[in-house]
């Protein structure tokens, strides 16, 4: 690769603020993720565990409120890892820009999340691409797990989650994940299908199946959509699949 | 499975995912269909959960109750382009009022 001309310092200095304001921003997200774990029942550690070593919040925000729900730990991990699998996209796109080896290759894995990938793919020049994926992915990590602990102990406190609606809450926050993803008609598409699909195996499988079954609808609509750019109708909306 | 297990087996799983795409040859992940379906799973991932967590009761029977108008208020300030503390807090508060009220 090529040599990376030296980053102006006031280019740096941006590119350093873009990171961690995100980070502040969504560390906050961490106060609802910390309380609504202990709603669903897991301990403060257990909670804490989480946002340090799992570390992407919509497969945390799944795995606990499968658990709440009383879904067996199997398919909470199935859900909690079908999430995570755009993680391993990310870290593909990444690792194009990023020169890192060995124990600092691990580190750069496990804080590749979609908001350090958004920074660092959001620079323009090489240094300044890996400097924003650094600086947000670890400002991240610390916001997050520092509110996470905060949510903890706050929802320890509250006593009964549901006097609270803290069970709803989790629907909220799914609704605030999933929201974005209805630019695109697939997304809209997948979304519906998944609905029906779990609405209708609720009765008739354990808790936490039915999400599992949903999935279903991003390979069926995955599939339609494939058939669709083979007759030559491209360019629909809705039919990049890029997020 | 205990809790802790599923904790740290769901941990593991997830930092193998990250890391695999460090390691993987691109071109094994990069197929049209396969990348369509992968772009769309979190939004079929979170639709299911999102009817799970509003509509299922114990022992597996549908309910409606105070979530269903949680979630109804949670869409109304998305569209409205609320932040997401405050669409989680009003879901949260709108069904805690509503039980307060009597409404299951």
């Amino acid at each position: 690769m090529t040599v990376d001309e030296a980053l102006p310092e006031s280019r740096r200095k941006e590119v350093v603020r873009q990171g961690v304001s995100v980070g502040v921003a969504t560390g906050l997200y961490g106060v609802s993720f910390g309380a609504l774990s202990v709603a669903s029942g897991l301990s403060v550690l257990q909670t804490q565990a989480l946002s340090l070593l799992m570390f992407t919040g919509g497969s945390q925000f799944a795995l606990v409120g499968i658990i709440g729900a009383g879904g067996s730990g199997t398919s909470a991990i199935a859900t909690a890892s079908l999430l995570g699998i755009r993680n391993g996209l990310y870290a593909l796109q990444v690792s194009q820009f990023l020169k890192a080896h060995g124990p600092k290759r691990m580190l750069a894995a496990h804080i590749t999340i979609d908001e350090s990938t958004a920074v660092g793919i959001g620079q323009e020049e090489p240094a300044a691409q890996r400097i924003g994926f650094w600086v947000t992915g670890l400002a991240v990590l610390a916001g997050w797990n520092l509110m996470t602990f905060v949510g903890a102990l706050a929802g320890n406190a509250l006593g009964d989650p549901k006097t609270w609606g803290l069970d709803a809450a989790a629907a909220g926050a799914f609704c605030a994940l999933l929201w974005p993803r209805l630019a695109t008609g697939d997304g809209r598409a997948a979304a519906v299908l998944a609905a029906f699909i779990a609405l209708l195996t609720i009765p008739l499988v354990p808790a936490g199946i039915p999400v599992i079954l949903a999935a279903v609808a991003a390979v069926i609509v995955g599939c339609m959509a494939h058939g669709r750019h083979e007759r030559g109708e491209d360019g629909l909306p809705g039919a990049d699949p890029t997020p | 499975m205990n809790t802790w297990t599923t904790v740290l087996v769901a941990c593991a799983l997830a930092f193998v995912l990250k890391f695999s795409g460090f390691v993987v040859p691109a071109r094994l992940l990069e197929g049209p269909r396969i990348s369509r379906i992968s772009a769309l799973l979190p939004a079929a991932l979170l639709s299911g959960l999102i009817v799970t967590q509003t509509f299922a009761g114990s022992d597996g029977r549908i309910v409606l109750d105070a979530r269903l108008a949680a979630v109804g208020v949670a869409g109304i300030l998305l569209w409205r382009k609320a932040n997401f503390l405050v669409v989680v807090g009003a879901a949260a508060a709108t069904a805690a009022l509503l039980r307060l009220a009597g409404w299951s």
